[in-house]
């Protein structure tokens, strides 16, 4: 069948021993570290243990005990899941899979040595270093708004503890009460996300607060599925949200997280909430990999290896790979194609042609989906569109029910297929 | 396998009279009609069935055991139902054999069919109230007797299930491996045929559903034989 790495051992030992081994043989098992345990990372690790067999050694780096998917929580935040549904833990790529789970911070990488050292003390050896480290925003990136004042003015934009505190904030606002969001500029994660969270926001108020407004302060012209969102939001929520475009000064927008206002071409209003989505780049690790450009981390698109280091692989969010959007769906379609040429690489396996697909679906209002999504192919130059669809407008219900009920069993699948 | 299937086949088809398509050892559905006249004190099916002494059985394939809304079940059969009997050929077959054995308190008073070809037969006659496996996700995974169109030589290719195993990953992002199917439907085992048949119905745009035309749309001929081939017997 497929040359096995035992069967070129045997013939190609002799001839080996003579001259000086590649480290991956001279060391017994490979090692891959994964640092990350997002749709990229756990995807990746999990695809490497699972088909190798046990040989390669798959370290996964991630912080956090439990995981929370960014994708769904704003479904959370609309009333239509449980925080507890969209939480995760490694226990069975740990168990199942034989992949070695450390909860910890990476803290740099040494591309010399290829070493991973951690925050707890310690580091680990690589010969294949993969990077899925999602976003960090970038500093400065709206006036008035830091790190430090996330509790006052959340993200929410990595889930968890912040998505839960945002929560608590729309129940807690006054009747009439105003909530503004603050919108990325291009590139961000999840482009529907922001737009999925207006919905899910105007959903709750409707029901609880149903004379509260909606301002959004974007610094683009357009965004995803938008005749699809204002259509949604005109039937739906009339009279809510008011959007403000690029057009009309929504980029030009600072904040005062201590008076809780926020200022949009000029003109100052008192919000209730304000949830601040800054821009963003890649995860900090890739910056400490040394193998970023500008905010983000430059792949080639047949294995998702770095530009700047080939034993260096970035998935997901904090790759710059062309044409694909930064999203859980996308991440996990990367990591599998990586999965296979990094199994390649160290065990001799047969590589197949990359295929990458997206699909991206939100939740305007109860049993109300829509989805788009594209199929891509590698070229020298980037990942590249294929083909594509995006739901219409005007569809009946029934559609619409449809999309919702499969947007819940792609939760399903996505999550199995990452952490088993 | 594929020879195996051809040979019940042929043996069906010269045993029995004339079928517009082949079926596997489904049995003939015109004989099921006679048969399902023992059924139909109790039974409707067909245009404007309701339900009466026993539930209709439109849309039996497929369906949960006692999952009809609005009809009384037995506690036995609704248990049944709830620890995951579904009705297929194969346990319709077995339930009708003898109903009281396969589920001890059920209300349905009836003997049961004893003979294996009036099963079959009465199978094959429910069969065409259920939809067709054209039709997925409504369609019935274990349904047999598919109507289609694809070229012979497509579906003799033999897929490579090592190719298929890496191909799957792009299905099980959506498309659990262990075969849930809620809100998307279940694609592990399969009969090839079926699986192939589907895939080409997308490509073609034969069947609506816009992902499923695109993912379909830019598999080759043999990327599917090798997807069927995987998900016949995953693992």
């Amino acid at each position: 069948m497929t040359l096995n790495r035992r069967v070129f051992l045997g013939a190609a030992g002799v001839v080996a021993a003579g001259l000086s081994a590649p480290m991956v043989l001279a060391q017994g098992k490979p090692r891959v570290v994964v640092v990350g345990g997002g749709a990229g990372g756990a995807t990746a690790a999990r695809y490497i243990a699972k088909d190798s067999k046990g040989e390669v050694d798959v370290t996964l780096i991630e912080p956090s005990r439990t995981y929370y998917t960014c994708f769904f929580s704003n479904l959370y935040l609309g009333g239509f899941q449980e925080l507890s549904d969209i939480a995760h833990s490694y226990g069975t790529l740990a168990a199942n899979y034989g992949i070695n789970v450390v909860h910890d911070w990476a803290t740099g990488v040494d591309r010399d040595a290829k070493t991973v050292s951690l925050a707890g003390g310690g580091s680990i050896p690589y010969d294949k270093l993969i990077l899925s480290p999602g976003i960090d925003f970038v500093d400065g990136a709206v006036e008035g708004w830091d790190v430090s004042a996330q509790n006052k003015m959340p993200h929410a934009y990595k889930a968890g503890s912040q998505t839960e505190l945002l929560k608590a904030q729309i129940m807690a606002m006054p009747e009439g009460g105003t909530f503004a969001m603050v919108a990325p500029p291009n590139p961000f994660r999840c482009p529907p996300g922001p737009y999925e969270r207006i919905s899910m926001v105007a959903h709750v108020l409707k029901k609880n607060n149903p004379t509260a407004k909606i301002i959004v302060a974007d610094p683009k012209p357009k965004f995803s599925k938008m005749a699809l969102f204002q259509e949604g939001w005109g039937n739906n929520y009339e009279g809510m949200v008011d959007w403000i475009g690029e057009d009309f000064g929504g980029g030009n927008v600072s904040v005062n997280p201590d008076a809780m206002t926020v200022t949009i071409d000029g003109e100052e209003t008192k919000v209730d909430v304000c949830n601040v989505i800054p821009a963003m780049k890649a995860g900090r690790i890739a910056e400490m990999a040394g193998v970023t450009d500008g905010n983000w981390a430059p792949v080639n698109a047949a294995d998702m290896s770095s530009k700047a280091d080939p034993d260096i692989y970035v998935l997901g969010d904090a790759s710059q790979q062309g044409d694909m959007p930064k999203s859980g769906f996308s991440a996990n379609s990367q990591a599998k194609v990586c999965a296979n040429a990094v199994r390649s690489a160290l065990t001799g396996s047969k590589v197949f042609p990359a295929k990458f697909s997206n699909t991206c679906w939100s939740l305007i209002d109860t049993n109300d989906g829509v989805k788009v999504g594209a199929t891509y192919e590698a070229t020298p130059e980037k990942i590249a569109k294929v083909d594509g669809f995006i739901s219409q407008t005007g569809e009946d219900a029934d559609l619409r029910k449809a999309t919702y009920e499969e947007s819940l069993g792609w939760y399903a699948g996505i999550t199995s297929d990452m952490f088993g | 396998m594929r020879w195996s299937f051809l040979l019940t086949c042929a043996t069906v088809l010269v045993s029995i009279a004339p079928s517009t398509h082949a079926t596997e050892d489904l049995g003939d559905a015109e004989a099921g009609k006679v048969v399902f006249a023992q059924c139909q004190g109790c039974h409707q099916v067909g245009e404007g069935a309701e339900n009466k002494i026993g539930p209709h059985l439109n849309g039996v394939f497929g369906r949960k055991a006692a999952g009809l809304e609005g009809f009384n079940y037995s506690k036995s059969l609704v248990r049944a139902g709830n620890s995951g009997l579904e009705w297929h050929a194969d346990t319709l077959s077995a339930y009708i054999e003898n109903p009281r054995a396969f589920a001890s308190g059920t209300r349905m008073s009836f003997r049961g069919l004893k003979d294996p070809e009036d099963r079959a037969n009465v199978v094959a006659y429910l069969r065409a109230f259920s939809d067709n496996p054209q039709d997925i996700p409504e369609a019935d995974p274990t349904a047999k007797g598919t109507d289609h169109s694809i070229d012979p030589a497509i579906l003799a290719i033999q897929g490579d299930p090592e190719y298929g195993a890496y191909l799957s990953s792009e299905c099980t992002t959506c498309h659990q491996i262990e075969g849930g199917d809620e809100g998307i439907p279940s694609i592990v085992y399969w009969p090839d045929e079926d699986f192939v048949v589907a895939m080409h119905a997308y490509k073609d745009k034969q069947r609506p559903h816009p992902v499923m035309q695109m993912i379909a749309g830019r598999l080759s001929n043999d990327e599917i034989a090798a997807l069927a081939a995987y998900f016949n017997n995953p693992e």
